[in-house]
């Protein structure tokens, strides 16, 4: 396991946990922006040996969680047609919408089929004309250019039964809103190493410039984080605040130039609501006009949709970090990976998931 | 076309696929539906069970329904003949005879149920156990996905070797066999094609033989458990809950192959609860663990055992918990249900 074991090494780690401790002289507080990074963070329990004081505070990179309960619903209600198949990753089946979620409807007789890649949407179109194939085409920069991909395959096969519920999101847009919020306590990011091996870290360097606040590529492994955060917690003692890069192994700076010009290509930048958080402005991509074909909001004119979300959930105010799951009443009792009351309880990177999969309780005053 | 908002909505629940998967899904439909109308004892839920009047016979059956019907290291019939002979062996005993039933799908071809059999066979001939009986039933196309299988094995228990998932004690060994995650990660790549099964392959294969190497230690060999559907982290749940104790693994000593550990990353599984077909874990008298491992390691399926935790002197009865490789420590929970794939 020599490749995984470089980046998992316990005397590694406890010397990283060491170096830290020496170099913190304040409560730092770094934002990971995305949820595999929370995952890692929360399995592995590195939040918990940070030195006093300093925390991590989890960010709203969990794609499953942002997208709009309006588009579940509106997949669902696709979903539901007889001559569709309904295609997605695995963790999208199991969102709540507001009255079911795609697991259940494929067990009540919906064909709802889970694929690794959009690519093998467009297969499963090719192989049935006399169905109508349906992506949900959800997730960050990262699964954008696969996506991008697959709508250019579909193009050059000329599908007419192929088409895509996209609902793709951006983060530097979601990093600058939540510096935006005059109550944010974000003072370094650790930015999205996978994000970053498509985009690049260009976008970035105006974001730490304009807002003073150091943003560090990270990986997702044990070591990644731990060496992140220590180059974060540098910058943050020393006063600088520039762009710098643990994941030097997977990211250039440019990032991967091919894909982001079938990004380019077949989609556009818009306006994009994030669930939990509200409205962002150039925050999404869509589909460009030369490819609206493939536009399965558009295919399926879903009418009425009525999303209403649970009063209780508080996953907005989790994906922007100003609450932890444990300080959710709801939090293991009435809002389980079992009976999720909102998304970042159930996708595989919702910070709740992290938590309730590592036993995290709640902390109650005994005062 | 014009689609009406909102979906159907149903009150009534249906069966999902999670309930089969091992998880706490399958224990709620046991806990709720099952086994109420059996009226049977409650008690520990062992791989099998002692046929009632006669303490060395044991009982246990299982169904295969695996796809695709051959992956890299078995195939459904091998697969069908070590999963019984195997839950048996998890207490203690030899098996004595199989029986066989097969449910094929119209249209399955001739020449693969052929191959099935022949596997199956043969797989039966080495571990030593003879089918003795069977049945066999075909349903139409779409009834059924090409061939499931069913086994039902009797086993004989050896001597003062008498391990129930009720028994571990505080201070016991947790020991491992070998590594982890091989079946699941192996099905799961051949079914969807995703690149890996070239570099793994199934752990499937009979435990029995291993299993009769430690009938010297008797007693001291507490709890044996394959930790199949639901893998490690089910299994040691199970156990911490049907013997109320509080068990500790250490996460750098749980052997996890690379290609598993890499499948696992890229998909966003975990490897604890990736299912195994040729591993056990034993709970063994503190004093007894290093016999028991020099036992394990005398055999080719026993090559890697390890020692990978123990039962904690106190804490919450029915608790798991993990060392992390950078030194904390966290829950290691009951899967839920089935394992989906992440997003990115």
């Amino acid at each position: 396991m020599k490749y995984l074991d470089e980046y998992r090494d316990p005397v590694l780690a406890r010397r990283l946990l060491d170096e830290l401790r020496q170099t913190v002289t304040h409560p730092w507080r770094i934002m990971e922006v995305c949820g595999g990074q929370t995952h890692t963070l929360v399995r592995q329990g590195i939040d918990e040996l940070l030195p006093a004081g300093m925390r991590m505070i989890h960010g709203p990179g969990c794609p499953v969680c942002v997208t709009p309960l309006e588009t579940l619903d509106r997949a669902m209600a696709v979903a539901a047609r007889p001559e569709v198949i309904l295609t997605s990753f695995g963790d999208m089946l199991r969102v709540p919408g507001t009255d079911t979620d795609l697991l259940s409807l494929r067990a009540r007789g919906a064909d709802v089929r889970v694929v690794y890649a959009p690519m093998d949407a467009v297969r499963l179109a090719a192989e049935h004309p006399e169905k109508q194939v349906v992506f949900l085409a959800v997730g960050f920069e990262t699964t954008a250019p696969a996506n991008a991909t697959a709508v250019l395959h579909a193009a050059r096969l000329r599908l007419t039964n192929f088409s895509m519920l996209v609902s793709h999101v951006l983060v530097p847009p979601a990093m600058t809103a939540l510096l935006d919020d005059p109550d944010c306590e974000v003072q370094a990011f650790l930015a999205a190493g996978h994000v970053c091996a498509v985009m690049g870290w260009r976008e970035y360097e105006p974001i730490a410039a304009e807002y003073r606040v150091p943003i560090v590529v990270t990986g997702f492994e044990p070591l990644d984080l731990l060496e992140g955060i220590l180059m974060a917690v540098r910058q943050l003692e020393s006063g600088r605040f520039e762009v710098e890069n643990q994941y030097v192994r997977a990211v250039r700076r440019s990032g991967n130039t091919e894909a982001q010009d079938a990004v380019r290509e077949v989609f556009r930048v818009t306006d994009r609501a994030w669930r939990g958080i509200g409205a962002l402005p150039d925050s999404g991509l869509e589909l460009a006009e030369k490819y609206r074909r493939f536009d399965a909001a558009r295919r399926f004119d879903v009418s009425g949709l009525c999303p209403v979300e649970d009063a209780e959930c508080i996953a907005g105010a989790i994906l922007t970090g100003a609450k932890l799951p444990t300080d959710c009443t709801a939090y293991g009792t009435r809002c389980t990976p079992r009976h999720p009351l909102g998304a970042p309880m159930v996708s595989s990177e919702g910070t709740c998931a992290a938590f309730h999969a590592a036993g995290r309780t709640p902390v109650r005053s005994t005062a | 076309m014009t689609i009406q908002c909102p979906t159907p909505h149903h009150d009534d629940e249906v069966v999902l696929l999670g309930h089969g998967a091992g998880g706490r899904l399958t224990a709620e439909l046991l806990d709720r539906v099952i086994l109420p109308a059996l009226d049977g004892d409650p008690g520990p839920m062992e791989d099998a069970a002692l046929l009632p009047g006669y303490r060395e016979l044991v009982i246990s059956t299982d169904s295969f329904v695996v796809s695709p019907l051959f992956f890299p290291g078995g195939d459904i019939g091998s697969l069908a003949v070590h999963g019984t002979v195997n839950d048996l062996a998890m207490r203690g005993a030899w098996p004595v005879a199989l029986s066989v039933s097969l449910i094929l799908e119209e249209g399955l071809a001739l020449t693969e149920l052929r191959a099935v059999m022949a596997s199956l066979g043969k797989a039966a001939q080495d571990a030593g156990v003879p089918v003795v009986t069977g049945d066999t039933k075909v349903v139409g196309r779409g009834a059924a996905d090409r061939l499931f299988i069913n086994t039902t094995g009797i086993g004989q228990r050896h001597g003062s070797l008498h391990p129930s998932a009720a028994l571990a004690r505080p201070g016991d060994a947790v020991l491992l066999s070998g590594p982890i995650g091989l079946h699941g990660t192996t099905v799961l790549s051949t079914r969807e094609g995703l690149g890996f099964e070239g570099d793994i392959a199934s752990d499937t294969r009979p435990l029995h033989r291993l299993v009769r190497t430690l009938v010297p230690l008797g007693a001291d060999v507490h709890v044996l458990r394959d930790p199949t559907r639901g893998g490690l982290a089910a299994a040691l749940n199970e156990i911490a809950r049907d013997s109320s104790v509080a068990v500790e693994i250490e996460e750098s000593a749980v052997p996890v192959p690379e290609a598993v550990a890499s499948a696992c990353d890229l998909l966003g599984l975990d490897p604890l609860v990736v299912a195994n077909e040729g591993c056990l874990v034993a709970f063994v008298a503190a004093d007894a663990a290093e016999g028991t491992l020099n036992a394990m390691r005398s055999m080719g399926e026993g090559a890697g055992a390890v020692r990978i935790g123990e039962v904690l002197p106190d804490g919450p009865a029915g608790r798991v918990t993990l060392r992390t490789l950078v030194g904390a420590r966290r829950i290691v929970d009951m899967p839920l249900g089935e394992q989906l794939p992440r997003i990115c």
